[in-house]
């Protein structure tokens, strides 16, 4: 089976460098990036404020232009191709709606410049109305439509001519948070319905969990890792990474040995366990490893399976699970998170000896 | 909300506003009212009443030189307005709608000379200058004076118009190029209509400047050649007869109606890019 890999990508790019302004005002907002994004997926661009999500967005949809490096839609070389030329649409963060415009003519614009007949424009918005349910709101002013509304014309209209990609910048960030929700879904639908390739912005880690194919976690301008929800969750490769999406135990330990992609990692407790590795180049000698808290357990006293041991400090109760947190016996400490079971009440209580046991797979070095 | 403890400074509720804004008042309408009653004045006399008629608006009416200065000034209003909003349009857009430049500033304070320079110097100016070029060519027409017009129209026109941009979300444009729009399409579809009431405001107020337009007229204007406004200026310097109050009434009557338009249309506007 010829894998998805080997499809010439939707968006690629290539050494893509950005940069602002000069002197004391110089800005280096995208700093040799380089990415590959699959047809059809949902590609999620993930990173704190600030660090060139929307820059790279504004490169690929062509309102700016690449400092160095160049950008590919399917193979061909656009990063100094006009917006108007590209066969890609965005959903903007304000929507962008034209005021002077109802519903469907905002839906239809594309396609008008397109130079498409009106039958074409006319039978095209209509199906669009009903993808994102709006029928009703056909010749409605885009004044008289609520935020959530005001989202869904965006998206069509963005929809609409069909583009290779479409690109959302932060679009549920001006939402409530059940409509965010619901929105969250209707996205994920209209994309396997639509076939488009989206390329997603957010700053929310649990947004870009949810709903993406792959996501690319950025920070100060560069990509740090690209994987699906579940490598980048279980496997982060920087401690930024670890650190900005879900909770994480760090561990200062030492690499005794490396072979392929797993190593023997020796704790501070004396035990050594074994550790994936963040791919090759990964030398021995002190590194750090993550463990998420729900990976690990707590064991009575000094069990055999324990790999740390410490005293158990706080025990906070969340309804479905509870955090143990562990102050370890060599120093820091270690979050458990573990589910809350029927007969729980009492197991643990602050000040217990306790031994953690992490579950096989669960320790990740950390490039840096 | 109903429990705000303390109102909100306001300056109506201190003592004496209302009589200081009666004051204003007064002195801004009663000469105009006076004016006004005594365009329908049956004697001869802009000071002593002697009872209704429409006499004066006849007597306008029937005048020759009124119609042919009503017909010069408006001639002139509808031309240098409309240059003036169309060069003012491109100005607004030039120094809006591009990346910063050098020498921006000065380009701006270009543009609105006119606002800053006293008119009885630009007045002088022109007759020097438009002196030496009537020797050159002996041409004697309305020209100079829409010239004259269209320059000191074009920042009237160009605030309103400028404004209207500024106010203007940049991202409708930039969606509109995003959806296939080339600049010519995203200016014709997106740009235009969403700036066409403030090129009307900018258009009318022109339109109202030069119909009113004294000082820079009488200076430039050819012997023979007369507005409204320099018409009546000649008249007073002779007798002074209520035909005077008839024609300012009608011309406050246009103006009005044009400022009234223009307020109408940009209330519009603003709530429609809100
Ligand atoms: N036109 C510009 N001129 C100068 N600096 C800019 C410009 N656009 C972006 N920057 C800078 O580039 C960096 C990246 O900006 P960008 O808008 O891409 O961040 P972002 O990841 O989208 O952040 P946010 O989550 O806040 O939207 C920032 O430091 C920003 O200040
Ligand atoms: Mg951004």
């Amino acid at each position: 089976m010829r894998s998805v890999a080997d499809a010439v990508a939707a968006v690629s790019a290539h050494q893509v460098t950005k940069v602002f302004g000069s002197g004391s005002d110089r800005v280096v907002a995208l700093d040799d990036v380089s990415v590959d994004i699959r047809a059809n997926e949902f590609f999620t661009l993930l990173g704190p404020s600030g660090c060139g999500k929307t820059t790279l967005l504004r490169l690929i949809a062509g309102f700016d232009h690449p400092t160095s490096g160049r950008i590919d839609l399917e193979g061909q070389d656009i990063s100094y191709l006009p917006p108007y030329k590209r066969p890609v649409n965005t959903v903007f963060q304000s929507y962008a709606l034209f005021p002077h415009m109802t519903v469907a003519e905002n839906i239809g614009f594309g396609l008008k410049m397109l130079g498409k007949p009106q039958s074409e424009i006319d039978a095209e918005v209509s199906k669009m109305l009903k993808l994102v349910k709006m029928e009703a709101m056909r010749d409605r002013a885009t004044s008289a439509i609520s935020g959530g509304q005001q989202q869904r014309v965006a998206l069509a209209r963005a929809l609409a001519p069909k583009p290779k990609v479409l690109l959302l910048d932060e679009p549920l960030s001006a939402l409530d948070l059940k409509l965010r929700k619901e929105m969250q879904i209707e996205l994920k639908r209209l994309q396997s319905e639509t076939g488009i390739t989206f390329i997603f912005v957010t700053h929310d880690q649990e947004e870009a969990l949810t709903m993406s194919d792959r996501i690319a976690v950025m920070s100060a301008g560069k990509i740090l890792q690209v994987g699906s929800p579940r490598q980048i969750y279980d496997h982060p490769s920087h401690r930024f990474v670890a650190d900005f999406i879900g909770e994480t135990n760090f561990l200062e330990a030492e690499l005794t040995s490396v072979s392929k992609r797993v190593g023997k990692l020796k704790l501070g407790s004396g035990t050594t366990i074994d550790a994936s590795l963040p791919g090759d180049g990964v030398a021995k000698g002190p590194v750090t490893a993550v463990v998420r808290p729900e990976h690990a357990n707590l064991v009575k006293g000094k069990a055999a399976a324990a790999s740390l041991t410490g005293k158990l400090g706080n025990i906070v109760y969340f309804g479905t699970d509870t955090h143990y947190h562990v102050a370890l016996d060599d120093g820091g400490e270690f979050i458990v998170r573990m589910q809350n079971a029927r007969d729980d009440a009492g197991r643990w209580s602050v000040g217990d000896a306790v031994g953690v046991s992490i579950d096989k797979d669960a320790v990740q070095v950390l490039r840096d | 909300m109903a429990d705000t403890p303390r109102k909100p400074f306001s300056i109506r509720q201190q003592s004496g506003f209302g009589t200081i804004a009666a004051i204003c008042f007064l002195a801004l309408y009663a000469p105009i009212i006076v004016l006004v009653v005594y365009s329908f004045n049956s004697g001869n006399s802009i000071a002593i009443w002697e009872g209704f008629s429409w006499r004066w608006y006849e007597a306008a009416w029937a005048n020759d030189r009124v119609k042919d200065a009503t017909i010069v000034s408006l001639k002139l209003a509808v031309s240098a307005s409309l240059i003036a909003t169309v060069v003012a349009t491109m100005a607004a857009l030039a120094t809006t709608r591009t990346e910063p430049f050098r020498g921006m500033t000065a380009i701006y304070a270009a543009i609105n000379q006119p606002l800053m320079v006293p008119e009885i110097v630009t007045a002088v100016a022109l007759l020097i200058f438009f002196a030496i070029i009537k020797v050159h060519t002996g041409y004697q027409g309305l020209g100079y004076l829409i010239a004259a017009h269209t320059a000191f129209c074009i920042p009237f026109a160009y605030l309103p118009i400028r404004a209207r941009l500024e106010n203007m979300d940049l991202s409708l444009e930039r969606a509109a190029a995003d959806l296939y729009a080339s600049p010519w399409q995203a200016f014709r579809y997106v740009t235009l209509p969403l700036m066409a009431p403030g090129i009307m405001a900018g258009a009318m107020l022109a339109f109202v400047i030069s119909l009113d337009d004294v000082v820079i007229t009488e200076f430039v204007k050819s012997g023979g050649q007369d507005t409204l406004p320099t018409y009546m200026l000649g008249q007073l310097r002779r007798i002074i007869s209520p035909e005077i109050n008839a024609i300012s009434t009608v011309l406050l009557a246009i103006s009005i109606t044009v400022v009234t338009v223009f307020f109408v249309l940009s209330r519009r506007g603003n709530k429609s890019s809100g």
